[in-house]
């Protein structure tokens, strides 16, 4: 049933730039992108308990990532930007993890906050390094060795890039589901659910955490990534604290205590925002307006509301 | 009898106050050791240093022989030791397969395995079914265990601190938080399954004077932070000098009915 259900909304997903006005695939673009690196940044919350105020700093490591792999070093391949990236996050990730995950709750979050604000700044006064505020262009890449030289830029990027994404995004959500799955992500929700008793049978409670960060550093970047080529910019608003914010809220709205909750919190967000944005210029006061209400009604996000109407209607 | 868990002059102090002074004991293979003492004794300073979760100021502190002062609990878990505590720690929205499960993986160093579904570990689930089973808890596998009942919470504390394969065990209060028509029940369920379970020894902190006469084959006492008794429960309960400092001071239904 379920198995079913994901296989058609891949379907749809895949059918999309088929029916879909160029401008709502431009939409759903930067939704797999969020929906990959909030698979890793819910592995971080919902599984293992640490609520990260900073983790936009590993979505712009990836964008920046790919600025730098191809404006400057001409690296064209895909596959290349998204390792380099995804490793460049996990070894900027690996202090920051050092130095975070030896606390818990509202602490966890302020250092995390701290060290993406850091980097903000980094990239915004190091001129010559990261381009300041303009940041870095960044070039179309190859997709398997696939120039696709003949393709617009909007066609590129609702055309093969947008499969290559979708496709990513089932790939890493596999690769995730087995990790929650696994003995591994069983120690994690432990962890989350009890430090102290994990300890006491033997689970290494920081270094599990530690795992756990590092890993959501490596699915956020790849998330950056694609935001970075379907805007052909990196810029330091990516690193912004307000972009962390935006990645709770996606999860929180979606339902942090589902595995979907998170992608289902994407795509709302996205179409949410961009139908805000068209309809009136107080759109943020909406959102927050939203996000409220959902805590408040809803703590378990859209995923919840959903399957308590749906148990509603099987009952009937 | 060869000592598997042995003090030489420990002393544990926090500035001027002395938590423990001088305490010298040993443990051996198939002993239920009681530490007993009012409040402020220093049974939680000498259990959190028998557990390696606090180093002595003073003195050494042997597992098997091999110091462990200050490791902590995870390599502990692993060398042996396993500790269930006074109040329930349990993963609530865990189900009870899994919570014994998360003990059985790490003790069997399947942690990291990244990729690996942990429910379909035959390995695992055969294990975690037999400790369950052992509890009685095997009916109870798929239940979330924040809604079994408190003293089913408490046996899965230390049902996961035995599918550790622990050779010494240590029970903080295991009977505190429950009715004392079922404080028997408990304390003899634990019991027979540690040595079911090749448990070698316990080592048991406990109020409760009639647990404490009943399952110790010896009685440590402590009274500011020194040993005043360490003897068997017959030689312990006659001796009333012993029975004034300790036993007086604690709620003893002993003492009381003596």
């Amino acid at each position: 049933m379920r198995i079913a259900a994901l296989v058609v909304a891949i379907v749809v997903l895949a059918a999309v730039p088929k029916f879909a006005q160029p401008y709502y695939v431009t939409l759903v673009l930067p939704a797999l992108a969020y929906s990959i690196a909030l698979l890793g940044f819910n592995l971080l919350f919902g599984y293992t308990g640490l609520l990260s105020f900073g983790h936009a700093l590993f979505v712009a490591i990836g964008a920046y990532g790919a600025a730098v792999a191809s404006s400057k070093l001409g690296i064209k391949s895909f596959e290349l930007v998204l390792l380099l990236s995804g490793l460049a996050a996990v070894v900027v990730a690996i202090p920051v993890a050092l130095l975070s995950v030896r606390y818990v709750r509202i602490f966890f979050g302020i250092l995390t906050l701290a060290f993406g604000m850091l980097f903000h700044s980094f990239l915004f006064k190091f001129y010559n390094i990261t381009g300041g505020d303009t940041g870095i262009r960044v070039l179309r890449p190859t997709l398997l060795g696939e120039a696709y030289a003949d393709l617009d830029k909007t066609t590129f990027l609702i055309g093969p890039f947008y499969y290559y994404c979708l496709a990513l995004l089932v790939v890493l959500g596999i690769a995730m589901w087995r990790i929650v799955r696994s003995p591994f992500g069983m120690h994690l929700r432990a962890i989350r659910e009890n430090p102290r008793k994990a300890e006491y049978l033997g689970v290494r409670v920081r270094f599990f955490r530690l795992v756990a960060f590092l890993i959501s550093a490596f699915y956020c970047a790849i998330g950056g990534v694609i935001l970075a080529v379907n805007t052909g910019q990196a810029d330091p608003e990516l690193a912004y604290w307000t972009h962390s914010g935006e990645l709770v809220f996606m999860t929180v709205l979606g339902g942090f205590a589902s595995f979907l909750g998170p992608i289902v919190g994407a795509f709302a967000f996205i179409f949410l925002k961009s139908e805000l944005m068209g309809a009136t210029q107080y759109w943020r006061f909406w959102l927050g307006a939203i996000l409220v209400l959902i805590v408040v009604l809803f703590p378990r996000g859209l995923v919840g509301l959903g399957q308590d109407l749906w148990n509603k209607v099987r009952r009937k | 009898m060869t000592a598997l868990i042995e003090t030489t002059g420990v002393s544990k102090s926090y500035g001027d106050f002395v938590a423990l002074d001088d305490v010298t004991l040993s443990i051996a293979e198939g002993e239920l050791v009681s530490i007993v003492g009012p409040n402020g004794a220093g049974k939680t300073t000498l259990v959190n240093v028998l557990t390696g979760l606090l180093k002595p100021t003073a003195g050494v502190v042997r597992f098997k022989g091999e110091d462990i002062a200050g490791i902590g609990p995870v390599r502990l878990a692993h060398r042996g030791m396993a500790r269930a505590f006074q109040l329930v720690h349990i993963f609530p929205a865990m189900t009870v397969g899994e919570t014994i499960a998360v003990a059985v993986i790490s003790q069997t160093h399947k942690s990291f395995r990244l990729f690996a579904a942990a429910a379909k570990d035959e390995a695992v689930r055969e294990r975690v079914r037999e400790v369950a089973a052992i509890f009685g808890l095997d009916t109870k596998l798929e239940r979330q265990s924040r809604l079994l009942s408190q003293g089913e919470k408490k046996l899965l504390d230390i049902a996961s601190a035995f599918a550790l394969s622990p050779e010494v065990i240590l029970l903080d209060e295991p009977t505190s938080g429950v009715s004392s028509g079922d404080k028997h029940g408990i304390m003899r369920g634990v019991v027979d399954a540690a040595k079911r379970a090749g448990v070698k020894a316990i080592i048991l902190v406990e109020h409760d004077m009639d647990l404490v006469a009943e399952y110790s084959s010896r009685i440590v006492a402590l009274q500011g932070g020194r040993v005043l008794a360490d003897r068997p429960p017959a030689e312990f309960f006659s001796d009333p000098e012993i029975i004034a400092a300790i036993v007086g001071k604690m709620v003893g239904k002993l003492a009381k009915g003596a």
